[in-house]
């Protein structure tokens, strides 16, 4: 800031160590769980348990052997895998023509219907579905995950690509026109080309978020289509028998989310408040 | 060969005159092809769910599908407003974790947000980390912070013997469990507050500066005289998101605590899916739920008033 600038020399650096201490003390305090997370997946039960808590032991690869191969984590991977690339594919094809009509054609309100979504807890949605897809016989089905996961990537894409699709020149758009495109046509070959950056961040949010996504699974998935975070939550039972267990499986659901939100950092703020921020 | 120029020629010709005006009055109400799939698919799902959930709220059922809802008028909400115990735990529960939670947020991520608002080597890097809270997934951090909390080999306890403080028995004990809840929720959604609030100072003039500083205000006159009154409305949308999203909170708090020690920790949240999804008083969830709607409503318009007050 400008107020820097009066101090002498010797302030400034003193001011600088000040900042920086406390940026590293900042740091360390919202990244530590990760880091004890990923530290005691390493150890064994035994190793987990002991007080005051070992920072020095033997690292073994056990807690991953045994969840890899003892549990049927191949199975609940490819579940969520599928549930979250089948709730970003059909949220695309709803939420992209959306976010277009919004930023070209009005319709704030309905703009602000679609927001509604994000007010409603999943719980209230969750009674009526249950008792519906029960009838209908969607329950522990991929067609009724997808769905309700849909509830929560239509949202999120249709808010953060209105950003997007304003951003391209209303020109390009006129010039396609006279050119004698429709103005579907208009969307598909002008708009969405060049919005793609906008289509990357959006959809890797799209699967972060249904990745992540316990509720849902918890009550409507059954054991074909049970996901990760279900099982992670499982391994809690055998909480005093493989705490390792726990570990390594929490530090596994984790990994491709920080790999995920290293792909789109600032646009995962901009997809969190849907679009109110531009981080 | 020539036939089929011909044809092809002829082809304008032939098709109706209907057909074009299709085309034409479809190019014409684009707009609403554009829209409208996505807005009946989510009217399907969530009006739907919601007129459903008012009309349930007004019978009893078990979700038997052999037994069929018996009509009970507004008992439910009678029941609810009568002095249910467990109701009442829950408003209470709820407004405590999600108000003493919101004020700490706020005030800690405005704070950092200051701080971190200047240049400095690894800015992007400390962005990214400061993510990673937000991002992760509930399911796993909450087990994390469950094993962290435990009162024999956890290693808050062990920071608690370190700081010579009394020792804790954190998410085990009745008096404590709201409060170790608020730590994990303050560290886990400070950093979304900041980054907010950081991308709205971002975008703050840097002249009003020069001249505070050419009249002799302090930094922090400058903070609280021009910053503060600048960044509100971003740090209000920031409270509202956060205000919606917490009283939705339900991962973290079921994994770490599901509503224990005994209802100690039991949101409103928590309240109606133990009473739908472990009692099956589907019809008494559902009154408990439209009550929840309109708590989150209220909520809302408390803050959108505060914002246009402010605006």
């Amino acid at each position: 800031m400008i107020w820097e600038s009066r101090g002498t020399r010797q302030a400034g650096i003193s001011r600088r160590i000040l900042f920086y201490s406390a940026l590293i003390l900042v740091l360390v305090v919202f990244i530590f769980p990760f880091f004890w997370m990923a530290f005691n997946s390493f150890k064994t039960h035994e190793k987990i348990l002991e007080y005051p808590p070992a920072f020095v032991f033997a690292p073994t690869l056990d807690n991953f052997k045994n969840v890899l191969w003892q549990s049927d984590v191949v199975q609940y991977t490819r579940n969520s895998v599928l549930i979250a690339f089948g709730s970003l594919g059909v949220g695309m094809i709803l939420g992209l023509p959306a976010a277009y009509g919004i930023a070209r054609y009005g319709h704030r309100k309905l703009a602000l219907g679609i927001l509604v979504c994000r007010m409603i807890p999943g719980i209230s949605f969750l009674v009526p579905w249950f008792i519906v897809f029960r009838a209908l016989g969607l329950l522990d089905t991929f067609t009724g995950l997808v769905i309700a996961h849909l509830v929560i990537t239509v949202p999120l894409i249709t808010w953060i690509m209105i950003g997007f699709f304003e951003e391209v020149p209303v020109e390009l758009e006129e010039a396609a026109r006279i050119d004698g495109c429709s103005r579907a046509g208009v969307f598909l070959r002008i708009a969405l080309p060049l919005v793609r950056p906008g289509l990357v961040s959006a959809g890797i949010l799209a699967l972060i978020f249904t990745w992540n996504s316990f509720l849902f699974p918890l009550i409507l998935a059954g054991v074909k289509t049970k996901t990760l975070p279900v099982l992670v939550y499982s391994f809690m039972t055998f909480d005093y028998l493989d705490l390792g267990g726990v570990y390594a499986a929490s530090t596994l659901v984790t990994l491709p989310v920080i790999v995920m939100v290293l792909l789109v950092q600032r646009q995962f703020i901009r997809g969190l408040t849907l679009g109110g921020v531009k981080g | 060969m020539a036939s089929r120029t011909a044809e092809i020629r002829e082809r304008p010709k032939a098709s109706p005159a209907a057909a074009i005006g299709l085309s034409r009055w479809v190019d014409q109400h684009i707009s609403w092809f554009f829209i409208l799939p996505a807005v009946l698919f989510l009217t399907a799902v969530l009006a739907f769910p919601i007129v459903y959930t008012a009309l349930l709220s007004l019978f009893r059922w078990s979700g038997a599908a052999a037994t069929p809802p018996a009509w009970v008028g507004l008992r439910n909400y009678a029941d609810v407003f009568a002095g249910d115990p467990g109701f009442r735990n829950a408003i209470f529960v709820t407004a405590y974790f999600t108000g003493v939670s919101l004020l700490i947020e706020v005030t800690l991520g405005v704070g950092l947000a200051q701080l971190l608002n200047r240049e400095f080597l690894g800015k992007g890097i400390a962005r990214t980390l400061l993510i990673l809270p937000v991002a992760g997934t509930p399911v796993a951090l909450a087990l994390v912070w469950r094993h962290m909390y435990n009162p024999s080999n956890g290693i808050f306890t062990w920071f608690a013997e370190v700081l010579r403080l009394p020792p804790q028995r954190w998410l085990a004990d009745a008096t404590t469990v709201i409060p170790s809840l608020i730590l994990f929720d303050v560290w886990q959604w400070t950093p979304l507050i900041m980054l907010i609030t950081l991308a709205g100072l971002v975008s703050l003039p840097a002249d009003i500066y020069e001249a505070a500083e050419i009249d002799g205000a302090s930094p922090w006159q400058a903070f609280w005289r021009i910053t503060l009154p600048l960044v509100r409305p971003t740090i209000v949308a920031a409270t509202m998101l956060r205000f919606m999203d917490s009283v939705k909170t339900f991962d973290q708090i079921y994994v770490s605590t599901q509503g224990g020690p005994g209802i100690a920790s039991q949101t409103l949240n928590l309240y109606v899916f133990d009473q739908a999804f472990q009692y099956l008083h589907f019809g008494y969830a559902s009154a408990l739920l439209v009550v929840l709607f309109f708590v989150i409503l209220a909520g809302n318009v408390v803050l959108a008033s505060v914002r246009r007050g402010q605006a």
